[in-house]
């Protein structure tokens, strides 16, 4: 009988988006240290790879003014990051780092920092910022085209490479497009080398740069039919960049619910979607496909009748991705086909859950995701902060390890290239892709 | 004197003689470790961690991210990493620090510094910085303050609401966007933090030159200025109150440290001799660049003393050998400047703004406005 393949799991710190839940009983601050504290000790009590934390570089808007439905504002990336350095032990430290609006050589040194003072637990979640919004926070400014985005953050990255792996010893010589860097790195070569490389993109540009450079990819398809397609296709690839399967690790965002019997579980599911989809928050959600103010609609009546505003910019800081004319139809259909209601609708689109069932169930369906080659793991997305992943840990993960799938203790003092069973680095390189390999 | 003295330490990837050896393993939360909390247990008020782009006095990791490691494993000891200004984005700079003030519960300031700007300028490529002059660094510096100082702000403190009624997490009335624009950059936004615990950080300038102390007497809340002798102390302290005056400086006064390497021996003759080793090694004397006093922890005590009788609120202490002189420090020196009245340790958590006596920031645009530079 061959060895089951080993599920990785990482705890999403809850973000600022209607997913939060803040009105909960248990709700706990967003910016006190106390609450990260509870909620890295609960994930590193679960053995979880590693910790993951986006990255805020502007409060959202909506019509024109501060969205003030949702959770907002959280710490600092690498500060807290490294903060949680200091009071866990084994846990990876994962964040979300701007390739546009930072510079290589000082996020460079930061990185290298943070792996050094986690001994070598530090991940970077690169990433590029698409808009003007953002960029009117920073010494840059503007923004990029969407080709030259993931030019600019492949460059980024390679020369952060090149600094990390010639550390204190050598300087280091950079003229590129993008980016010109002549000089010693004050940091010396860090316990990774290299900090763990996560990349969310799902687009060609995306998908290319993870071949490159990324050993974990941070995907949005955790149903399983969606993440067989994508992992199979991203796998798929890897051969021509020179690079085996198990280099590249795909753990899609899952959120989940725990109930006593399936029934509960389902009951749960559904007051957790009406917290999460408030009659304002449904409102103001079909507000960003129809670009105009709709107020005046009742949440709990049809949609709204008139058509969308093409091109309407009513929401910003976030990303959107379909053409609001098409999406606007197709909800249209569903809300008329199924007798929904502008919430009920809401709850359909964005409140389901990917894992819903009782304990046994849900380390079921993981552990069929994982052997059936479908991800590597889940991203896992609690409700509520910072309780939200107390219930997951205390009663899904024991049942992932009874499926002789899930870790029953960190390897000791192991760097988190090794806790993601992810290959060695090989020496010196600035890209994951075999020499020649087409990119 | 009406108060203790407050007692800084000035910590660095080695000790300040550059002829004595770097730290052993500077990239060690270990190493931190074991530096500020003994530090803190020694009853010491604050420390400052030194930093550069540069491969300058040995390797050496972020400030910013060292504090921030240390803050949870403290409860007393301040933490004021430098963190620069020329290259760096002035929005992470008042973020990241903000957040070190929330995970150390209130003990975060900031050295602010422009760094060896030019010397630093082909690490990033920024063609223009190698032709700024000083005096546009300064500027630049003094609009990163002044940014710093309304992004800390802007958020009111009672900004979140989480009104169920109204399914509102925010009254978005209480936050404040930036709308910061410079001559070397623009902010439009508030921060992405919530207010921190103290508010606004204490911001301490190392100070030189007279534009310098002009640009801490406008925006700063804790100059380090270095004599060489009595005179030359007290004529700082009165050029720095002159200036208070002559910028029409509001609230509160500067805090004023002076700065000391400290060698500690045994006798006052291993002491000398132990500086002109590293002196001799170093190839220049440390004395050129920060007044030095290598003697036993009793003259040294006394030489702190005196400054204490000037006026001064703080000494900054720079060990010239790490982690030795420190060591030395916590163990001869502070007992007996507790012993004379000059010291007094800690004994409870408290806010860097407590610990240097200023009062509580309140946040510019409440409804109960408060005094603010």
């Amino acid at each position: 009988m061959t060895a089951k393949r080993r599920i990785h799991l990482a705890a999403h710190i809850p973000g600022v988006n209607n997913t939060t839940v803040w009105s909960a009983p248990d709700a706990g601050s967003q910016i006190d240290f106390s609450s990260f504290e509870h909620f890295a000790a609960n994930a590193e009590r679960g053995l979880f790879d590693y910790l993951f934390l986006a990255e805020g570089l502007r409060l959202r808007e909506h019509k024109g003014r501060l969205h003030d439905l949702d959770v907002a504002g959280r710490p600092a990336t690498l500060s807290i990051l490294s903060a949680l350095a200091g009071i866990t032990r084994d846990i990876g430290l994962v964040g979300t780092l701007s390739a546009t609006f930072n510079e290589p050589f000082e996020l460079a040194k930061q990185l290298a920092s943070l792996d050094h003072l986690s001994g070598g637990r530090a991940g970077w979640n690169v990433v590029t910022s698409s808009d003007a919004f953002h960029g009117a926070n920073f010494r840059r400014g503007g923004f990029l085209d969407f080709a030259e985005r993931y030019e600019r953050a492949a460059e980024f990255v390679t020369v952060a490479k090149e600094l990390w792996n010639a550390g204190t010893d050598r300087p280091v010589s950079h003229h590129g497009k993008h980016f010109d860097v002549e000089g010693t790195f004050p940091v010396p070569v860090s316990p990774q080398r290299h900090p763990v490389v996560v990349q969310a993109g799902d687009s060609a540009d995306g998908r290319s740069f993870a071949a490159q450079h990324a050993e974990v990819i941070f995907s949005r398809h955790s149903e399983f039919g969606a993440a067989k397609a994508f992992y199979d296709d991203v796998k798929g690839r890897l051969a021509g960049w020179g690079r085996d399967e198990d280099s590249l690790k795909i753990l899609p965002a899952a959120t989940f619910v725990v109930g006593d019997s399936p029934r509960d579980a389902e009951e749960k599911a559904r007051e957790t979607a009406l917290a999460q989809v408030s009659p304002q928050t449904a409102i103001a959600f079909v507000e960003q496909i129809w670009g105009r103010d709709l107020s005046e609609y009742d949440p709990d009546g049809p949609l709204p009748d008139v058509e969308p505003v093409v091109d309407a910019t009513v929401t910003r800081g976030r990303v959107r991705h379909d053409d609001p004319a098409v999406t606007a139809r197709a909800w249209r259909e569903r809300a008329d086909a199924e007798g929904l209601s502008i919430r009920e609708l809401v709850i359909a689109l964005s409140g389901r859950h990917s894992l819903v069932g009782t304990a046994s169930q849900i380390a079921d369906e993981i552990d069929r995701a994982v052997q059936d080659r479908a991800t590597d793991g889940f991203v896992i997305v609690g409700a509520t902060n910072p309780h939200g992943l107390d219930e997951f840990v205390a009663r899904v993960v024991p049942e992932l390890q009874d499926r002789g799938s899930y870790r029953t203790a960190y390897d000791e003092g192991a760097i988190l290239r090794d806790t993601l069973d992810l290959p060695p680095l090989v020496e010196g390189a600035t890209s994951l892709a075999r020499d020649g390999a087409a990119v | 004197m009406s108060h203790h003295l407050l007692v800084a330490a000035a910590l660095a990837a080695g000790g300040r003689h550059p002829g004595s050896a770097p730290l052993a393993a500077p990239g060690s939360l270990r190493t931190w470790r074991g530096l500020i909390g003994g530090a803190e247990t020694a009853g010491i008020d604050l420390v400052t961690l030194d930093d550069s782009f540069l491969l300058r006095g040995g390797a050496h990791l972020d400030a910013l991210l060292i504090a921030s490691a240390i803050a949870p494993a403290t409860t007393r000891i301040g933490l004021v990493p430098a963190v620069m200004t020329a290259h760096t984005e002035p929005f992470h700079v008042a973020t990241g620090l903000q957040t070190l003030d929330h995970v150390s519960r209130g003990r975060a300031g900031w050295l602010v510094s422009t760094g060896d700007a030019r010397a630093e300028a082909p690490l990033f490529g920024r063609r223009d910085a190698l032709a700024l002059t000083d005096a546009d660094l300064l500027d630049e510096l003094e609009d990163a303050v002044v940014l710093s100082r309304l992004l800390w702000d802007s958020w009111e403190d009672d900004a979140v609401i989480r009104d169920v009624a109204t399914g509102r997490y925010l009254d978005r009335d209480r936050i404040h966007p930036a709308r910061f624009h410079g001559r070397f950059f623009s902010v439009e936004g508030a921060s992405i933090v919530p207010r921190s615990p103290q508010g606004q950080l204490p911001v301490a300038i190392e100070v030189r030159t007279p534009a310098e102390l002009e640009a801490a007497a406008r925006h700063a809340d804790v100059v380090f200025v270095s004599a060489q002798d009595v005179a030359g102390a007290l004529s700082i302290l009165r050029e720095i109150r002159d200036t208070e005056r002559r910028v029409a400086r509001v609230g509160e006064p500067l805090r004023v440290f002076t700065d000391l390497a400290v060698l500690l021996e045994d006798t006052a003759g291993a002491a000398t001799s132990a500086l002109e080793r590293l002196d001799e090694h170093a190839g220049a004397p440390l004395s050129a660049e920060i007044r030095v006093v290598a003697a036993t922890a009793d003259a040294v005590a006394q030489a702190i003393g005196s400054l204490h009788d000037l006026g001064y609120d703080g000494v900054r202490l720079h060990p010239a050998r790490l982690p030795d002189d420190l060591g030395r420090i916590e163990r001869d020196l502070l007992p007996l400047l507790a012993a004379a009245g000059h010291h007094q340790p800690a004994d409870a958590p408290t806010s860097l703004r407590s610990r240097l006596r200023l009062p509580r920031s309140e946040n510019r645009f409440s409804d109960s406005r408060g005094v603010l530079a």
